[in-house]
């Protein structure tokens, strides 16, 4: 991915920030502009605000074979996360044993390095979930 | 104007090792070093932590302690000496990440261990001349020791924010005083990886000398005697030498009991006064008075009088984890995860 392309969504991964639709109430993650329900009613009604940062463990898996970014925290658990807002969204769990991790696990977001461009390259910083 | 800490997050990284295992793969007597050093666990940062996650932690949960909006504070500086980038602050991630973006001063301070509360004064200046509402200080480190090293013994990951103003003050500062030499007991060059320091030089003219007379300048400034203090956090390379240095100045054990850390989780460099700061500040009482004295290698020492308010009684401390709650919090690991955490083992590239 390419510097810019990350930075454009720093908001989103530092601060899980999130769209709320002006009219029907759904909340999209990440943002987007127009609602997937009410498509061009929702024009110009789609609110930014900032998720809560808590919600539970949806679905989970752990992963033996890691991308190369990965290769040091391996095996390391991967996570669908339904928010305490209904939105789901996948992410690293961690602070957790593999075999400790349930189904329905009350869990919050913290900020860690998520990746870099080579040891000269952009660091990049973003969400990863831990037990409470 | 009553300039004073509004709000304090901490943050410890959860992996520990022992100076056993430091010491059996590197043929040296682990259980000496931890006796001499009085350090049985050091803290160690998990593969995907460094000083601008730790920050940012310690940050959050400082925000979450008090209803102050993020958009109010008007500067905030990070110290350090293992920020990620040579070039790109810190900072500016953890302001982006606090939600204190984009009307604000950043900046990443460096003075060895005491950078963290180099950002204190700076706040403390900005904020009682009325040039800002609130101001952040924050002194976090992810210290390595060379391999075999005696520093390897020590150098550990955590750190502490404040956030600094006028208004809802929980532990007011009554003032502050700095005592500064060029005295090269410790340092590192641009791209060297790991410090260099000078032996048995670090002890009597570098720590002893520096953090005895910042305490006795303190203390004649403020007209106060050790006696008069509550609590005392010194600056804590190992646990011997703030231990020793709190006798010679006329400390008690029990004074520096809340704020002497070092022996569980290592030495956390800048985060070390902050650390041991907040560690007291999670039991203080209305009317406790607070000493801290803070050293950085090179060689300076900032020494803090605080007295903690009223105001203290309905802070919310429960909205943040304790030191204590963190120190507990934890995970002990051998020598060769160890290593490959802290990338002393040498990978292809693509790794972290
Ligand atoms: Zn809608």
């Amino acid at each position: 991915m390419t510097t810019a392309r990350f930075w454009r969504d720093n908001q989103t991964r530092y601060n899980l920030m999130a769209t709320r639709c002006g009219n029907c109430g759904k909340v999209t993650f990440p943002p987007r502009n127009v609602c997937p329900v009410c498509h061009r009613k929702s024009m110009g009604k789609m609110k930014r605000f900032q998720l809560n940062g808590e919600g539970e463990v949806y679905s989970f898996t752990v992963v033996h074979e890691a991308p190369s970014a990965f290769e040091m925290q391996k095996p390391y658990v991967l996570a669908m996360i339904r928010m305490d807002e209904g939105v789901m969204l996948t992410a690293q769990l961690i602070d957790v044993e593999a075999a400790d991790v349930k189904i329905g696990m009350k869990v919050k977001a913290t900020i860690r390095k998520i990746g870099e461009e080579g040891p000269g390259g952009i660091i990049h910083y973003g969400y990863k979930f831990t037990p409470f | 104007m009553d300039v004073g800490i509004v709000s304090y997050g901490a943050y410890i990284p959860r992996f520990r090792i022992t100076p056993q295992d430091i010491g059996r793969v590197w043929g040296s007597d682990g259980d000496a070093m931890s006796k001499g050093l009085m350090i049985y666990s050091k803290s160690v940062p998990a593969p995907d932590e460094d000083v601008v996650t730790i920050s940012v932690e310690a940050a959050r949960s400082m925000m979450r302690r008090c209803d102050v909006s993020p958009k109010d504070i008007g500067a905030l500086y990070v110290g350090s000496e293992s920020h990620p980038y040579a070039v790109k602050p810190t900072g500016t991630i953890v302001a982006e990440a606090i939600g204190a973006s984009p009307n604000l001063t950043v900046a990443d301070l460096e003075f060895a261990c005491k950078a963290g509360t180099a950002g204190i004064q700076m706040c403390m200046g900005l904020v009682g001349s009325g040039m800002i509402k609130y101001g952040v200080a924050i002194g976090a480190d992810t210290s390595q020791g060379a391999p075999g090293d005696p520093l390897e013994f020590s150098a550990s990951a955590g750190g502490g924010a404040y956030l600094i103003g006028s208004e809802k003050v929980i532990a007011k500062i009554n003032g502050t005083y700095s005592y500064t030499t060029d005295t090269p007991d410790f340092w590192r060059r641009e791209g060297e990886p790991y410090p260099s320091h000078g032996g048995r030089f670090t002890g009597e003219p570098a720590y002893f000398k520096h953090v005895t007379s910042c305490a006795k300048g303190t203390m004649d400034r403020m007209g106060t005697k050790p006696t008069d203090y509550t609590h005392a956090v010194f600056h804590q390379p190992n646990g011997k030498f703030p231990t020793r240095v709190a006798k010679m100045l006329g400390f008690s054990d029990e004074q520096i009991k809340l704020g002497l850390l070092t022996p569980y989780i290592g030495n956390t460099y800048s985060g070390a006064v902050p650390l041991g700061l907040a560690s007291v500040l999670d039991h203080a009482r209305p009317g406790d008075r607070i000493f801290a004295v803070a050293y950085g290698s090179g060689a300076g020492c900032d020494g803090f009088d605080i007295t903690v308010t009223d105001e203290i009684a309905s802070y919310r401390r429960d909205a943040g984890p304790t030191v204590a709650q963190m120190i507990e919090r934890k995970k002990m690991i051998d020598y060769a995860t160890y290593a490959k955490y802290r990338g002393k083992i040498r990978m292809k590239e693509g790794g972290q």
